[in-house]
């Protein structure tokens, strides 16, 4: 259509045209960017395979000795104590926040919709507002002191990054959880009070089966907010690049790993290239997580 | 128990959870603010950051996230808008259309230290601008730019169809009747979404830390050539902003005084973010009010 009126060539039909490409080109500009960033990071992610020669078995390795010359064993670049890391804080976070999540959105679309909407909703959109530096700094201000004092061990550990982690991802449940629960079709509720159901045995056994995708779609969401975030984690983990053995343990993520040696690396080596390795990792689990959302999104319409 | 008591203790358990969140940002506001409190004063606002020595000031990182903020929104609200005009106002239905979609979708959930290393990579060693303002800009609009976009869709997508109808029966152009008609009704939301998107990126650091940088050259309020590296207004000098020096002080600073400086910091930094929430708020509120002649 635009084609056929710019023909004529008057001043509006030339605006028309200019204004639509202008809007087509920035709407291009969305894909364009997602594609350079998958290109380039796993342009430079991949090159520790083709640039440094390591094998795969290397690299997903528990095995972390950069720096070692190949007299003494190196130098091994084993990103697994990282993954794990990362898996363990944001998968325990993502279970320790879904119940309270998912109970204050119960909580705004049925047992009080007027306190959810006038004081809940604003809350966690505030909550939901607070910088991640600033959720690390409460972490590592009282939180690991408070640990260090009262379960023993420095404080920097597994519990402080889950419990912080925990109250971060806390809003993104809260509100997608809250979103399928109001979706849901008002017969069924009504359909499960006329059958004679309390409240409680309407909201477990009809309304969090039928929100199932949705509310499924809010802890993946979360878990991945968890998985990505970077400096919050950083600063209350203590950074140890070990396996942790019990919740008081200092630990090591991907991301905190990234943030803490890419600034002190050399360009090009073998260390800083494991790092965008990292990077890519964090890319690939970003798309995965993508992919299971569309599923539970699919299925959600679909039934 | 029968189904009744049942239902009386869940119900108990539900307002336990609701009152738990609310305490939850009461206390961590109030944590903030009583701390804060004792930290802020005129010197500590204005003076420059210590590396060594005790008595280091904010100044400099608060002008810095403003006007990162500043140069990151001009490049994401039209880029923003003008994606959103496409999908609500021209998009059809088909693989395009999808493709853009999934790209929002993808963008939307990449972790922020991600986009900071894509940054990294292309805005500071690709394109040379090395750490500078404007490669931390152009790494903030890569992270805000999908839910400017998607804001603007939404917004539009509530003005009544009958205002795009009866403007194009008058003659008008589509770009004529979004820019005449469409665009001003949407007004409030945008406004709103725009301001709440400027506090999410007032609080990013990750992002920043390899864009933007983690230093601050000591700057010359009084310089009055633009590009030179003492300007404020230099874009192409590093620039540490405040949610950055939260991090760097409380995770590798050689000060004395970590507390006072973290507590101050995160003080202003949450007052500047709940000061752009509860703007947007008053904000909309009002325009809605002006606009519909209320």
């Amino acid at each position: 259509m635009p084609r056929r009126i710019a023909l004529r060539l008057n001043r509006n039909a030339r605006r028309e045209l200019v204004g639509f490409s202008l809007a087509f080109l920035c709407a291009s500009l969305v894909i364009i960017l997602t594609l350079a960033i998958t290109v380039f990071i796993g342009w430079k992610g991949f090159s520790v395979f083709w640039v440094h020669d390591v094998s795969p078995a290397n690299v997903f390795s528990l095995n972390w000795w950069p720096d070692r010359p190949a007299e003494q064993g190196g130098p091994q670049v084993g990103i697994l104590t990282f993954l794990v890391g990362s898996i363990l804080t944001s998968v325990l976070a993502a279970l320790l926040s879904a119940p309270l999540g998912i109970t204050v959105a119960v909580f705004m679309t049925e047992i009080s919709p007027f306190l959810g909407q006038r004081l809940l909703q604003p809350v966690i959109e505030l909550l939901a507002g607070v910088p991640s530096v600033v959720y690390g700094y409460i972490g590592l201000s009282v939180l690991v002191p408070f640990i260090r004092e009262n379960l023993g061990g420095t404080g920097f550990s597994l519990l402080a990054g889950v419990l912080v982690l925990a109250v971060m991802i806390l809003p993104t449940i809260a509100s997608v959880s809250t979103d399928a629960l109001r979706a849901l079709p008002g017969t069924l509720k009504e359909a499960a009070y006329a059958l004679g159901s309390t409240r409680w045995q309407t909201i477990r056994l009809v309304l969090i089966p039928a929100a199932r995708a949705g509310l499924l779609t809010a802890v993946v969401l979360a878990l991945a907010r968890a998985f990505g975030e970077a400096l919050a984690v950083q600063m209350v983990i203590g950074n140890k690049r070990e396996i942790p053995h019990s919740i008081l343990d200092p630990l090591i993520t991907l991301t905190s790993g990234i943030t803490m040696d890419m600034g002190y690396t050399v360009q090009g080596s073998l260390w800083n290239d494991t790092l965008w390795f990292m990077g890519t990792v964090l890319l690939a689990v970003s798309f995965f997580f993508i992919f299971v959302i569309r599923v539970l999104v699919n299925k959600g319409v679909a039934r | 128990m029968n189904a009744h008591a049942k239902n009386r203790l869940a119900t108990h358990v539900f307002w336990l959870g609701a009152g738990f969140v609310v305490a939850l940002l009461a206390a961590l506001v109030t944590y903030i603010i009583v701390h804060g409190w004792q930290a802020i004063d005129i010197a500590f606002l204005l003076k420059e950051p210590e590396t060594m020595r005790a008595g280091g000031g904010i100044g400099p990182n608060i002008f810095n996230s403003f006007y990162l903020l500043f140069l990151s929104m001009a490049l994401t609200v039209p880029i923003g808008l003008l994606g959103g005009i496409y999908l609500a106002e021209y998009a059809r239905q088909n693989t395009f259309t999808n493709l853009i979609r999934l790209s929002i979708e993808t963008l939307t959930s990449l972790p922020s230290i991600v986009v900071g290393l894509f940054g990294l990579l292309v805005f500071v060693s690709m394109f040379g601008l090395g750490y500078s303002l404007t490669a931390g800009a152009l790494a903030l609009t890569v992270i805000n730019l999908p839910l400017m976009v998607r804001v603007t869709e939404e917004t539009l997508r509530t003005v009544p169809g009958d205002l795009r109808e009866a403007s194009l029966s008058l003659g008008a152009t589509r770009w004529q009747t979004i820019c005449r008609v469409v665009l001003p009704s949407a007004v409030p939301g945008l406004v709103t979404g725009i301001i709440i998107s400027a506090g999410r990126v007032f609080g990013e650091a990750a992002a920043l830390l390899f864009t933007a940088g983690m230093t601050t050259p000591r700057l010359d309020f009084g310089q009055t050539d633009f590009f030179h590296p003492t300007s404020p207004w230099n874009p192409f000098r590093p620039g540490e902003t405040l949610a950055v020096h939260i991090w760097k002080v409380n995770s590798e600073a050689l000060i004395p005084d970590i507390r006072r400086v973290a507590d101050g910091s995160a003080a202003v930094l949450i007052l500047v973010v709940l000061g752009f929430n509860l703007f947007a708020r008053w904000l909309a509120r009002r325009l809605v009010r002006r606009l519909s002649g209320g």
